[in-house]
């Protein structure tokens, strides 16, 4: 009998997508998806040559060798525009899922990521996407190493929605806590806030608005760390995302029960967003972030915290924006320009421009 | 910014309190507060927004009047906007913050979630690209505000008459002011000594319209600006006003209104609308000829005449107090419901719907003077 020659899986080659638009075959399980996958996100991730398989596995003693707590958590990032000025929503994906490790004191170290593709998606806006999520994750240091695809019919989703999954370690020592402001406290920001916002509703369209903003999208935890390490004694950091600064605020005064001054004049925010926002009836408070955080510091430390971000690219406006003014709260005010005093609340809803 | 930081300095608002305060000394206690209201929401979003109220002596009452246009609109009107919005062949556009007005069974907002085609606009001249780009669709366009953004509907209309656009048309709930402002000044029960006039509206229609509230029912006005040094001036002239005993029109926001108003857009409006006999108002019940219509040669850029509306007419719940907050006799706060079954997200009455209502302001910006009144 002859012998059947032994299987060889040879390796597929790369670079095998001729269509140009993501297709519902591209979600059927079969050669398309194995091709679209290879072809956009193995070869933007840096996986060549590893074996494909359903999870990936990590060495414990490696992770506990960083730290005593195991940092985990997940986002999903729907965005329209896909691209936009400053950034696109697989840096937008990158970004938001290290920064919400990081927050946490946590070295973020490996991400999943997960893609809902609209069938009809370009093939090249998808390379895009993935090339940026790459190129975000290597500048970063942390690894994409699983994730999956699926293709939905038109309709289904908005063009691409994204989930990525980050774990990442926490020195000991570290301990932050939203329920840890305390009278005294100082509130500080690392720069203008409210950029990512407006450079979204700008590239919207639908403001026919057009205003040099670009979003602020970026990674933050090499500048939490030299926070960390300039004022050990931080309360609590939290990236000031949708809702903006104000519902941070909000947040950090409700769970710690303490009332919260913040200064507008000491406030950062750029003059092309504060006209954008004039124009539109808008509040920049409530506006979305993707590379500002909200830090608070013991009144001791907070001239170090602000010199530690000040020396960081990412950091180089960081200033005190108020502090915490007493234990009897959850109330979160706001210093006018003109010397008067008002409430800055949780927002109800989303923000609509006013009729006039 | 400049043009717009020179009045927000707060050294020169410091100066104007403290004019006010000597003018205060002057007019000498009678027993009451001062009450002053603004007419426009615009204003009572920069008093909240820059907290002037609490940097005023105690014995000046602002009243948030019934300035804001979407929050003033019935229940009724809105439950025809989610009628259109229904339809399978409409793309329903509206101003943002029309959006959450509740209905009696329905905001736009909710209508979009249930399957509507409702888009958000920031003008009636983007609503008219939207139907040059859906030639095979209804597009209807929410005209809604006082004399501020009538002209643009009308401009809006006229274009597309001269363009030949098919397609658009204009639910008109365009509102206007000066029969709004008499509708006050009869209530038996008013207590206003003053008012700030609306900014935006005499940009439009000028000055010389409110001759009346000074002549007639011997009240001054000051039409005022939107920064918060106007609305400081403001206030600072219409005390001077009481303090020298006079009682007159005048005009702090000079540099945009023109006592006679505005020819172009006057014109406009004059082309295209005509007053209705009487219009419903949220919290101020039916006000003879305050409202206006399209008139009959523009019937074809008309929704109410296009679609078949349930034009029903649905009262304001029984335990709202807008009307009795909007005419001052009770601030926000003291409404039965404020902040218990009347909230931002759940509004009842019509001054708790938009952030330009004097209820929501307080609620989202406001409870400082609140539990200061409270203590």
């Amino acid at each position: 009998m002859n012998s059947l020659p032994p299987m060889v899986k040879p390796a597929r080659a790369l670079g095998k997508l001729f269509v140009r638009s993501v297709t519902l075959a591209h979600g059927g399980g079969g050669k398309a998806m194995k091709d679209l996958i290879d072809d956009v996100f193995i070869r933007a991730f840096d996986g060549r040559g590893l074996p494909l398989e359903d999870q990936a596995r990590i060495e414990l003693a490696d992770i506990a060798a960083r730290g005593d707590r195991l940092a985990f958590t997940t986002d999903s990032f729907v965005v329209d525009p896909l691209v936009f000025p400053g950034g696109d929503i697989g840096k937008l994906a990158v970004c938001g899922t290290v920064n919400d490790l990081a927050v946490g004191g946590a070295r973020p170290l490996y991400l999943s990521c997960a893609a809902i593709i609209e069938e009809g998606l370009a093939i090249d806006e998808l390379r895009e996407i993935a090339n940026s999520m790459s190129a975000t994750a290597r500048e970063a240091g942390v690894k994409i190493i699983t994730g999956d695809t699926k293709v939905v019919q038109r309709g289904c989703c908005d063009k691409l929605f994204l989930t990525t999954t980050g774990v990442g370690v926490i020195h000991a020592g570290t301990r932050l806590g939203v329920d840890r402001a305390q009278a005294g406290d100082v509130v500080l920001v690392n720069g203008m806030l409210g950029d990512h916002g407006a450079a979204i509703l700008c590239a919207r369209g639908d403001m026919m608005l057009e205003a040099p903003i670009v979003s602020d999208c970026a990674c933050l935890h090499g500048l939490i760390e030299a926070l960390l390490d300039a004022a050990p004694g931080i309360r609590f950091i939290r990236d000031a995302t949708r809702g903006g600064a104000a519902t941070v605020l909000n947040e950090i005064a409700e769970a710690s029960g303490v009332a919260i001054e913040i200064d507008e004049d000491a406030t950062p925010i750029r003059a092309e967003v504060k006209a954008f926002c004039e124009i539109l009836g808008l509040d920049p408070l409530y506006l979305a972030n993707e590379g500002k955080l909200i830090v608070v510091a013991p009144a001791a430390q907070a001239d170090d915290a602000v010199a530690a971000m000040r020396a960081h690219a990412l950091g180089r406006s960081a200033c005190r924006i108020g502090q915490v003014t007493g234990d009897d709260g959850g109330r979160v005010t706001m210093r006018t320009t003109l010397g008067g005093r008002r409430i800055v609340d949780m927002l109800v809803g989303e923000q609509f421009p006013r009729i006039c | 910014m400049k043009y717009v930081e020179e009045f927000r300095d707060s050294a020169k608002a410091r100066a104007l309190v403290k004019e006010i305060e000597r003018l205060v000394a002057v007019i000498g206690p009678n027993g009451r507060p001062i009450h002053i209201m603004e007419v426009c929401g615009g204003h009572t979003h920069s008093i909240f927004r820059y907290g002037l109220e609490g940097m005023l002596p105690k014995s000046i009452e602002l009243v948030h009047g019934p300035g804001c246009p979407v929050c003033v609109l019935p229940m009724g009107r809105v439950d025809d906007c989610v009628s259109i919005a229904q339809d399978e062949g409409v793309i329903f556009t509206t101003f943002g913050d029309a959006m959450r007005v509740p209905g009696s069974t329905k905001s736009l907002l909710q209508a979009k979630a249930d399957g509507a085609d409702v888009r958000m606009v920031y003008s009636p001249l983007d609503a008219l690209a939207v139907a040059r780009k859906n030639p095979d669709r209804q597009v209807v366009f929410f005209g809604l505000g006082f004399e501020t953004t009538m002209p643009s509907t009308a401009l809006t209309i006229l274009q597309a008459e001269r363009e030949g656009v098919e397609n658009f048309s204009v639910f008109c709930n365009h509102i206007t002011i000066v029969p709004t402002i008499k509708a006050i000044l009869d209530s038996p029960d008013l207590r206003i000594d003053g008012f700030l006039g609306p900014g935006h509206v005499s940009m439009v229609i000028g000055t010389a319209p409110y001759a009346f509230i000074s002549s007639f029912y011997k009240k001054p006005m000051v039409v005022a600006g939107f920064e918060p040094l106007d609305i400081l001036q403001s206030i600072w002239m219409l005390l001077k006003q009481i303090a020298e005993g006079r009682c007159e029109i005048e005009n702090q926001y000079a540099r945009i209104v023109p006592d006679q108003g505005n020819d172009a857009a006057l014109n406009a409006v004059n082309r295209v609308y005509e007053l209705r006999e009487f219009f419903e108002w949220r919290g101020l019940g039916s006000i003879d000829r305050s409202g206006v219509r399209l008139r009959k040669e523009y019937a074809r850029f008309d929704a109410e005449r296009k679609f078949d509306l349930p034009n029903v007419r649905i009262a304001d719940p029984k335990s709202c107090q807008c009307g009795e907050v909007l005419k001052g006799v009770i601030k926000p706060w003291q409404c039965k419901v404020f902040g218990s079954a009347c909230t931002p997200e759940t509004p009842l009455g019509a001054l708790m719907v938009s952030s330009e209502g004097a209820c929501a302001a307080y609620y989202q910006y406001g409870g400082l003077k609140q539990s200061q009144a409270a203590e």
